[in-house]
Order: C-alpha cells, then sequence, then structure tokens
C-alpha cells in the first residue's frame, strides 16, 4: 500500500528527488568505504556538543527532508531524517498527536534524524518512555552504502534482530539514518503542573509513593527545595491526581519547555554540567561531589555542578546503580561518556564493525575506538 | 538413526561428559532418550529433534561452565525456557546441547521505590505479577500463555500480549539483564537507571532467540495496578464497521489498554466452549478495555460508548463488575483451545498489519482460504494490528498439510505487502524462516548475520533458526509461490 500522505512542506522531497538523494547519498558512503575516509554525519547542526570531537568529510543530511506517511488513527508517523523536529511536532500538533518521548531541539535547526541518534528524550521520558521505545522502524546507510530497512511500520515486530532500536543513541556510528517511523501517542486533554516545597529527601519519599499510584504523572523537577509535579490526561483525572497530590497550582506555561530545552536558569553556567543517570529512588549525590542539584524524571535524572574528581563522580554514579556524563553545550564536541566495563567494550567494538567495518561513520564520536 | 550418526552421537557424548562433569551434577544432565523426548520441540510440535543432551544448569557459574565446554568443542548450544515457544525457536539442534532454564526460577528482590524487580529467567511470567501484586504493582506483558510462560523466553522473543498498545511489548518493560556470551563470559546490559552507557545492547538482546547469548537475570519494570478497569464487549454487522471503530478510537485520543477484535468464526468457537455471552451472529466483536483512575476511565468509557454507537455497533456489553470483565478476558484468551476443537491442527500466523489495511487484508485472506480450500479464523490485537489468523487443517493428510502452510506462507506475504511484518511477537524460529526471506533483502539479511558474528563468531548459539542463510533464502524464492502461481508453472511439482 502507498504511503497515506506525502505531506507537502517546505522542502520537503518528493519520491523520486529522495529516492535519488538517498542513492547518492549511499554512493558517498560507498565511495567513503573504499578510500577509507571517515565522513561526520550532520543534519541541523543543533546537537554537535553531545559527543567526541569528529574529524571527516560531512555527510549532510539537512536536505533529505519530507513526512513520507502519517496517518492519526494509526498512531505512527514517518518521515525523512532531515527534516526539521519542529514540523514534524507541528504536523502531529495539528492532529492532536505529539512525539511521546519529548524530545529537547536545543536548536531551532534541530532534525528528526540527529534526535533519534542522539537518543534525547525529555521531561517525559521517565513516565512514557525514551526516544528508542517510540522507534518503529528505519531506512539506514551501513558502513559499506548500503540501504538497509529494518523494523517498519507497525507497532509490534519481532521479525529480525531489533536493529532499529539500536540506532537510538548510537550517534551514527552504526548508520546514517534516512528515514525513521515513530510511534506518536495523543496529546493529553488537560495539563496542569502543582508545585510543592520539600527536601530533597522528602521529595525522594513522596515520588516513590506517588509512583506506586496509578497517576497521570508526566514529568517531574525538583530544585532549590521546590518540586514541581505535571499532570497530563482527562479533565477529571487530572483533576482527582491533583486533589491526591495536593500543592499549588504552577501558572507558568513555559516551565516544561524551558526545562527540556536547558533553558531553566539552573543551565546558565559556563562550567561543565554532569548529567548522572541512577535508579529513580539511588541516594542523595554526597555534598563532596555537588551541592547545587536540578533532578527530573522522578530522580532518574541528576544534572550537577561539581569541583570533584572526574574519577570521583563517575565511581559513584556506578556504585549506585548508574552512570554519569559531563556535558559542556557551549563548546563543540565536547561531551565525555561514561567510560564501559572491559566486558562491554569489545562487544560493542565488534558490533560497530559489524555495521560499519571500516569505521567511517562519526568514528570516535561516542568513545575512541566506536 | 544410522550408524555413523550414532557414532558421532556416541563421540561426541564421551567428549563432552567428563567435561560438563567437573562443575554439573550428574542429575542435572540428561542423556537418556526417553527423557530427551520431552525436550525435542517447543509447543511448534510439528518439528522435532532429539539434542545430544539437555543440562539443567542451576547457578550461573554452572551456565558459564556449560558454555565454556561447548565453546571449546564447537557444540551448539539451544536455551529453552519453559518450552511454550510457536515457531520451534527452542527447538534442540542435532548434535547439540538443549540448555533448560527451568531451575533460574527465584524473584530475588522487588524494589518497591523504585518499582523493578530482579528475576531469574525461568520465573514464569504470571508469578512476577503475582509477587509484586501485595504492593500493587504488575508486570504488563502479558502474553497468552503468561501461566506456564518463563520471562526469559519472553525476553528472547519480545513477547507482547493483549496490552501493547498502551504498555508496549517486552522490550519496554526490561531495563538490565545479564547475559553469558557462547565464551562463557557474564555480561551486564542495560542498568538499573532508565539508560545506560554506550549501544542500547537491551534493545538487541530482546527478540534475539537466544541467537546472542544466554539470559541468566533480569530487571524487570513494575507499573502500578490501575485504580479502574473497565471491559466491553461491542458486535458489528461487517468487519468493514469493525474496523472503522477501531480507527475512530485511537482518532479520538484513546489509548485502551486492550483492544481486541474476535471474527465469526472465532466468536462461536469460543461461544461453545466458554458460554461467555459472545454475540454469535455478529461478523467481528471488538473487546475493549479501559484503565487508569476512576475519573479517567468514566470519561473515556462514555466516549468508546458513543463512538461505537454512532459507528453501527449492533450491541454493546459492558462488565459492571470484576467477574464480568474476566469472563470476556478468559473467553479471549481461551481462543486457540476453543480452534483446536474444530480442526486435528491449527496453523497460528502472528503477521502485523497498518491498522488501516486491516478490511482489505481481512477479505483477501478468506479470498486465499476459499482458494486454498482451508477455513481460516482471525483472532486480532486490533490495537497494534497484530493479525493472529488459524489455519484449520489436519496435518495426517499430506495434501491439506502442504496447502495449509502454503496458504500460511501468502498471508505473511499479503501482510509485508502492506506495509506490516511476518511475526509481530512469536518470533521466527524454524517456522518462520523462510519468510524471512521475502522480509528482507540479501544485504539486510548479510547485516543480521554479521552482527551475529560480534557475538558469536563460531555460530554456535541456536544455529539455524531467525535469520535464514543466504543459500536457504536463495532456494525458498526459486521454489517460493508468488499470488498462486509457480514460478515455470508449466513444470510438474511436489
Amino acid at each position: 500500500m502507498q504511503a497515506v500522505a506525502e505531506q507537502s512542506l517546505p522542502g520537503a522531497l518528493t519520491r523520486n528527488q529522495a529516492d535519488s538523494q538517498a542513492q547518492s547519498l549511499a554512493e558517498q558512503v560507498q565511495q567513503a568505504f573504499i578510500n577509507q575516509q571517515p565522513l561526520v554525519i550532520s543534519g541541523g547542526g543543533s546537537k554537535g556538543f553531545y559527543g567526541r570531537p569528529l574529524e571527516g568529510e560531512t555527510l549532510s543530511l539537512s536536505d533529505y527532508q519530507g513526512i513520507v506517511s502519517y496517518e492519526p488513527s494509526e498512531l505512527v508517523i514517518t518521515a525523512r531524517a532531515g527534516t526539521p523536529l519542529h514540523i514534524i511536532e507541528t504536523v502531529l500538533a495539528e492532529q492532536g498527536q505529539m512525539l511521546g518521548f519529548e524530545p529537547p531541539h536545543y536548536a531551532a535547526s534541530a532534525t528528526l534524524g540527529g534526535t533519534i541518534a542522539c537518543g534525547l528524550s525529555g521531561p517525559r521520558r521517565a513516565y512514557s518512555g525514551a526516544a528508542r521505545d517510540f522507534v518503529l522502524g528505519v531506512t539506514m546507510i551501513n558502513g559499506k552504502g548500503e540501504i538497509l530497512r529494518f523494523g517498519g511500520q507497525v507497532m509490534k515486530n519481532v521479525a529480525g534482530y531489533d536493529v532499529s532500536r539500536l540506532m537510538s543513541g548510537a550517534q551514527g556510528t552504526l548508520g546514517v539514518l534516512l528515514e525513521i517511523s515513530l510511534k506518536v501517542i495523543p496529546m493529553p486533554a488537560h495539563e496542569e503542573t502543582r508545585v510543592l516545597s520539600c527536601s530533597q529527601q522528602q521529595m525522594q519519599t513522596l515520588l516513590c509513593d506517588l509512583g506506586r499510584q496509578p497517576l497521570p504523572v508526566s514529568a517531574t523537577l525538583f530544585h532549590n527545595d521546590r518540586l514541581y509535579i505535571r499532570l497530563s490526561g482527562t479533565v477529571a483525572g487530572v483533576h482527582s491526581a491533583a486533589q491526591i497530590i495536593g500543592g499549588d497550582l504552577l501558572s507558568a506555561d513555559q516551565f516544561w519547555l524551558q526545562a527540556k530545552e536547558q533553558q531553566h536558569p539552573f543551565f546558565n553556567s559556563d562550567q561543565t554540567c554532569w548529567r548522572l543517570s541512577l535508579p529513580p529512588a539511588a541516594t542523595a549525590v554526597p555534598d563532596d561531589i555537588a551541592k547545587q542539584q536540578l533532578i527530573e524524571w522522578g530522580g532518574a535524572q541528576r544534572w550537577l555542578y561539581s569541583e570533584a574528581d572526574r574519577c570521583q563522580i563517575i565511581q559513584w554514579a556506578e556504585a549506585n546503580g548508574g552512570h554519569a556524563t559531563a556535558v559542556d553545550r557551549s563548546k563543540h564536541g565536547h561531551t565525555l561518556f561514561h567510560p564501559l566495563s572491559s566486558a562491554l567494550l569489545p562487544l560493542s567494538k565488534r558490533i560497530k564493525q559489524s555495521f560499519d567495518p571500516a569505521g567511517i561513520l562519526n568514528a570516535g564520536r561516542l568513545y575512541p575506538d566506536l | 538413526m544410522t550408524l555413523s550418526t550414532a557414532t558421532q552421537r556416541d563421540d561426541l557424548l564421551n567428549s563432552l561428559l567428563p567435561e560438563l562433569g567437573k562443575l554439573i551434577p550428574a542429575q542435572s544432565i540428561i542423556t537418556a532418550v526417553e527423557q530427551l523426548r520431552a525436550y525435542e520441540c517447543d509447543a511448534f510440535t510439528t518439528m522435532r529433534q532429539l539434542p545430544l543432551l539437555t543440562v539443567l544448569p542451576e547457578t550461573i557459574e554452572q551456565v558459564q561452565h556449560v558454555m565454556r565446554c561447548c565453546y571449546r568443542l564447537d557444540i551448539p548450544v539451544v536455551a529453552r525456557g519453559a518450552g511454550t515457544g510457536l515457531t520451534a525457536g527452542s527447538m534442540p539442534v542435532e548434535n547439540g546441547v538443549l540448555l533448560g532454564m527451568s531451575k533460574f526460577d527465584q524473584i530475588h528482590d522487588i524494589d518497591l521505590n523504585n518499582r523493578t524487580a530482579l528475576i531469574d529467567p525461568g520465573v514464569r511470567n504470571q508469578s512476577v505479577s503475582d509477587a509484586a501484586a501485595p504492593y500493587n504493582l504488575y508486570f504488563a506483558p502479558d502474553p497468552s500463555s503468561q501461566l506456564a510462560c518463563s520471562v526469559g523466553g519472553n525476553v528472547a522473543e519480545n513477547a507482547g500480549g493483549v496490552h501493547c498498545l498502551k504498555y508496549g511489548l517486552t522490550v519496554h518493560n526490561i531495563l538490565e539483564l545479564e547475559l553469558v556470551t557462547i565464551e562463557g563470559e557474564l555480561i551486564t546490559l542495560g542498568s538499573a537507571a532508565l539508560d545506560a552507557a554506550g549501544y542500547d545492547l537491551t534493545a538487541i538482546m530482546t527478540g534475539s532467540e537466544g541467537l546472542l547469548g544466554i539470559i541468566v537475570k533480569i530487571r524487570v519494570k513494575l507499573l502500578p495496578i490501575p485504580a479502574s478497569t473497565r471491559v466491553m464487549l461491542a458486535a458489528f454487522a461487517t468487519i468493514e464497521d469493525a474496523g472503522h471503530a477501531i480507527a475512530a478510537v485511537i482518532g479520538a485520543g484513546i489509548i485502551p489498554a486492550g483492544l481486541e477484535m474476535i471474527d465469526q468464526t472465532g466468536i462461536r468457537a469460543i461461544e461453545e466452549l466458554m458460554h461467555a455471552g459472545y454475540p454469535v451472529d455478529a461478523a467481528a466483536v471488538i473487546i475493549c478495555e479501559l484503565d487508569g483512575s476512576a475519573a479517567e476511565v468514566e470519561d473515556e468509557l462514555n466516549n468508546v460508548i458513543s463512538i461505537f454507537t454512532g459507528l453501527n455497533a449492533t450491541d454493546i456489553q459492558i462488565a459492571n463488575n470484576a467477574e464480568e470483565s474476566k469472563r470476556i478476558w478468559a473467553a479471549r484468551k481461551a481462543a486457540f483451545p476453543a480452534l483446536a476443537r474444530l480442526a486435528p491442527d491449527n496453523y497460528i500466523m502472528d503477521g502485523t498489519i497498518p491498522r488501516r489495511a486491516l478490511a482489505q487484508v481481512w477479505k483477501q485472506i478468506n479470498q486465499l482460504a476459499d482458494q486454498y480450500q482451508l477455513q481460516v479464523v482471525n483472532v486480532f490485537h486490533a490495537g497494534d494490528g497484530n493479525m493472529h489468523p488459524s489455519i484449520l487443517f489436519d496435518s495426517s493428510d499430506d495434501d491439506q498439510h502442504r496447502r495449509a502452510f502454503e496458504l500460511g506462507t501468502q498471508i505473511l506475504e499479503l501482510c509485508i505487502e502492506v506495509g506490516g511484518t511476518i511475526s509481530g511477537e512469536h518470533g521466527i524460529g524454524l517456522e518462520k524462516i523462510n519468510q524471512m526471506c521475502l522480509q528482507f533483502s540479501t544485504a539486510e539479511l548479510q547485516q543480521f548475520h554479521a552482527l551475529k558474528q560480534a557475538f558469536d563468531a563460531k555460530q554456535l548459539l541456536n544455529p539455524g533458526k531467525q535469520i535464514p542463510t543466504l543459500a536457504r533464502c536463495a532456494e525458498f524464492n526459486a521454489m517460493h509461490v508468488h499470488h498462486g502461481e509457480m514460478p515455470f508453472p508449466h513444470l510438474e511439482r511436489f
């Protein structure tokens, strides 16, 4: 069956244009494979800070745009990697739908491909899932320049290994994303945010308690002894949950947008910001590591500035069941990921090699040898 | 068994048994043929193979030891959970070890604050929810076999169930896996946090059907039990009406916890077995389950009723209590036992299609069924597009058997054509391995093989399953019937 609607949006390619552009991208990769020429995959350039610095010829996906199909009653959208994220979100919003992982843009130029390749998720992550959870299928170019399709446009698909989800967060080191199919969700009929004053200890106790109740919580943020809880659902559902949670109603409607885009004043700093990904109920980060923190995802994502030694932070995160990433958004190629275990690193290298035998795709962006 | 294969088997046993015996107690190793019969197939009983031997390890160290021995001696290993798989995924390979994980049956920890459970792979799916229930938590994936199937098997197959549209598949409900590699190394994938550093290897392991490693521990997510659940059953006079009703519910922004559809033959078979009050004259029924807070569910229930009524529902039954809800669901989950009464054999398909193609595919399946002179019953996870057409046949009749499998291939091909897939939740195993040749190109299959190579360079883990060799596809494609037309139709076959 043909795609339901080939969207005629500014910048969108026709099917024929897209096919020939995909072909020419694949040929560029084939050539680079033969010449062992490293390639730097680029989209809108909004997430250049995320990862290690890269060298090589640019492989630009920014013209490879367009929504290939979107049928609201299927809850599935398929679009080309270079499609601006804001266009996807606008088209979905017109039908009362949204991306369930509420991805950060970090700049107006953000593309769908970069969003999925980086695998970054916003405030909703702990409650409705991460970018990878919504990926249903991809068309990609591997490191040999072959165009491959994995997954599909359906919710359930167990034919073959789940390669499309593996692409989320792989940052282009395993393949060049061409087309992505995502599950989408309905926008909630109603939303409101409750604000409570509490200590970090109280916040954790409260969120653990709320987490065991079926409440329509869709985001939390804790900073400076204030806990913000967003509720999303039917009007009646949100109101009854608000009564259980209490606190005051927050009127600032840009609050979650700012949180998602890291425009909260907490992020106004030249210092390297650490992201600790932890089990939500993990113990509080000790004072000798950080005093200033912003905590999201019910405790599972903690941002902090620290004077402590890098090894100390990494070891503490690991000892508490998580991992640590050092992010500096002000500089290009300035993110340090948590070191991989001695068992995981060789396996990851072999996986990289299976997709990209010549090691030419975004080589070294995640780790020196990946 | 011929003399030469018997000798080969004895040689292998002579080299493997003393090695295994160094760490595995004798009572955990089964070599007697009559006892090995219990392991010769999974729930796809048409295909059987005796293993060289079966090992039932009790500790991770023992699993590592088995893997090291087999790796050294180049002996294949097939892992098995509860044996409820439907695609011969855990059928042994000749002269290979069958690694039964049934003794890994402990729930190690239920972490209330993080809402996770750390469990062994042999733990039954239902047991996880039972153990979490006192804390008002449960494990969401609920395949129909949940009373018997193991969570290790759920991970290997990326099992679904009737609540996937809202709560996801197994891959969405696990956080961390401990894996023993073919070399006997123990690796942790994922973490107790929401993400882990490096590649998302829990995603690639989930649904890998035992081809990449042996899962020895699983950290699953637990969800709060919804405060309120309402179930309704709506009858429709045509498949098209039912299809429109489903699209309208989703289009209205409602994500039901469950959304199932059954055709008339299915309704009648179920009703005869279960007496659940299903309307036997309807062309199709939809079962819709809504859950959430009482306030939310009430809002949505009224919405769905008015959608169904507006779209020509001929009858709507709303369960008024847990007892009535259970009756509706128990009947749906008994669909396969009910079908088993209609014919000696039942070949269950598992294709997934975009919902918009439902009416078209349904009609074409019925046309194909007529063409092959076989009866097909449709049970459909309508919410997520996963179809389970069941082909009724009698395997003692060779011609019927052949027609059933050809019809199955045609149905799966139809699923691919409309943008779907050959398997939504049952997996590929050996049963659907040929149809993989229809869904994937040579380059894609080669990529799968390369990825497998990264985990298992010697090709010892569940060899011959899930990903067909290129030679196999060449042979299959040459013989493949496309829309009832054989290549070179003038040649006689069979």
